[in-house]
């Protein structure tokens, strides 16, 4: 998003008003964009407490692109290192299964007894998985989350 | 129309299973042509990849579609997140020709290309455009007296300009199909409050993400209901393990998550069991024999 877009902002704070995470937590959503124009908020932990639900988006008065914004302000932080354990932990599971959350024994058999086969996804097929992992590595992906 | 392409992604076919089976043997009472979607991954999860990189969500999410494209099929979601990955990035690729050049400059890498020629469907709105609530209330033998408390989940809403399902604020096309299985929703207040899962804040702040699914919980348990019903793993795994983890620190919630699906196979006549209700972590038997009496009535009826 161009600053020239956030600069419509009125300072309404309709954003963190309607910012269900913004209730219980340090978040500020109308902080976070404003300071994103002034400086490098990737070390901001806030970040990460919104849960895209795009309440502030839809309701800006402005139409600013509020969540999108978010998500670019994100990827500047993971470009610059900041990434969370937990999430790394999550790309991890992607390169290596092909899904984020992969299958585990329990569930196999959970699966098993109420009489579902393996599912038909990249687990049962290893060229599958194979291509999910080239294109994680044209993409550079692997390589971000190192 | 074309025949559906079933997209099951993560949470369903390896944490809720009974929510897969479910909508398998809805599907087929509905009598729509479908079959799963062969050699699919991860949607790729909105909340951690297209926060990550937008090149890498869009390659994972387009090879899914195209994979829908080469068997001429749309493709059907389950799930409020995979959803939101796959007709979004569908749309931003059908749109923008630079960015649907770059795509394809990775995907040439495993031989495919992405074309843009089919849609992505959610089973709510699928059900809602393409059968309808009276329509759907037709087929139902057993209406189930149940009082619900309706959660759309927010990808499944917004952002509202790409989604054609009118606002956000104050929906009512779900409501309307869980009033055609004979449930009642009953309004509560925050009704189309985040469930707190999404972003990846579930994954790297949990306390945080229990404290949304909290203040919903509280409301959803003032309005007085039998169940949740939602149409997102995601959400039914936070409100049913959200629960759980709440029940260790004495909080007790008891309010089974059902899944639309589950629903609509409950309103068909298929057991509690059948639609998997006992893999809930929070199980209650209670909620399970009163179905299956309303079951048994609408059987001598």
């Amino acid at each position: 998003m161009k600053n020239s877009e956030i600069l419509t902002c009125f300072q309404c704070g309709t954003c963190t008003g309607s910012c269900p995470s913004g209730k219980y937590t340090s978040l500020n959503v109308r902080r976070i964009i404003k300071d994103s124009i002034k400086k490098d908020i990737s070390d901001q932990l806030e970040l990460w407490m919104c849960t895209t639900c795009y309440n502030c988006q839809e309701r800006c008065p402005r139409g600013i692109k509020i969540t999108d914004a978010i998500f670019s302000l994100r990827a500047k932080a993971v470009k610059n290192g900041r990434i969370l354990p937990a999430h790394r932990a999550v790309c991890k599971f992607l390169i290596e299964t092909g899904h984020s959350v992969p299958i585990d024994d329990i569930h196999i058999t959970i699966r098993e007894k109420i009489g579902l086969e393996q599912s038909e996804t990249v687990s049962k097929y290893p060229n599958a998985l194979k291509d999910v992992k080239t294109l994680l590595a044209s993409t550079g992906f692997d390589e971000l989350i190192k | 129309m074309k025949d559906l392409s079933l997209f099951l992604g993560c949470v369903i076919p390896n944490r809720y299973p009974g929510i897969e089976k479910a909508t398998r043997l809805i599907l087929d009472r509905l009598g729509i042509k479908w079959s799963e979607l062969k050699e699919a991954s991860c949607c790729p999860a909105p909340g951690i990849f297209r926060s990550f990189d937008k090149v890498t969500w869009l390659a994972i999410a387009a090879r899914n579609i195209l994979l829908a494209e080469e068997n001429n099929t749309d493709i059907l979601t389950i799930c409020n997140g995979c959803f939101s990955s796959l007709l979004d990035a569908n749309n931003m690729l059908k749109k923008d020709e630079a960015l649907r050049n770059d795509v394809n400059l990775h995907l040439k890498k495993i031989n495919k290309e992405y074309k843009g020629t089919i849609e992505v469907r959610h089973i709510i709105e699928f059900l809602h455009k393409e059968i309808g609530a009276k329509n759907l209330n037709k087929l139902i033998k057993r209406p189930l007296e149940l009082r619900v408390a309706v959660h759309y989940g927010c990808h499944l809403l917004k952002p509202t300009k790409d989604r054609l399902l009118g606002g956000s604020e104050c929906p009512v096309f779900f409501d309307k199909l869980v009033e055609a299985t004979g449930a009642r929703s009953i309004q509560y207040e925050g009704k189309t409050s985040c469930c707190g899962a999404g972003g990846g804040v579930r994954s790297a702040m949990l306390e945080t993400s229990f404290k949304m699914t909290e203040y919903k919980l509280i409301q959803i348990k003032k309005a007085g209901v039998d169940c949740i019903v939602e149409a997102c793993p995601f959400c039914h795994l936070q409100y049913d393990v959200g629960q759980a983890e709440l029940e260790k620190a004495g909080k007790h919630y008891n309010i089974p998550v059902v899944h639309y699906s589950q629903l609509l196979g409950l309103a068909f006549g298929f057991t509690p069991e059948e639609v998997g209700l006992h893999l809930n972590a929070v199980r209650s038997l209670e909620f399970e024999s009163r179905i299956a009496g309303i079951q048994k009535r609408g059987h001598s009826l």
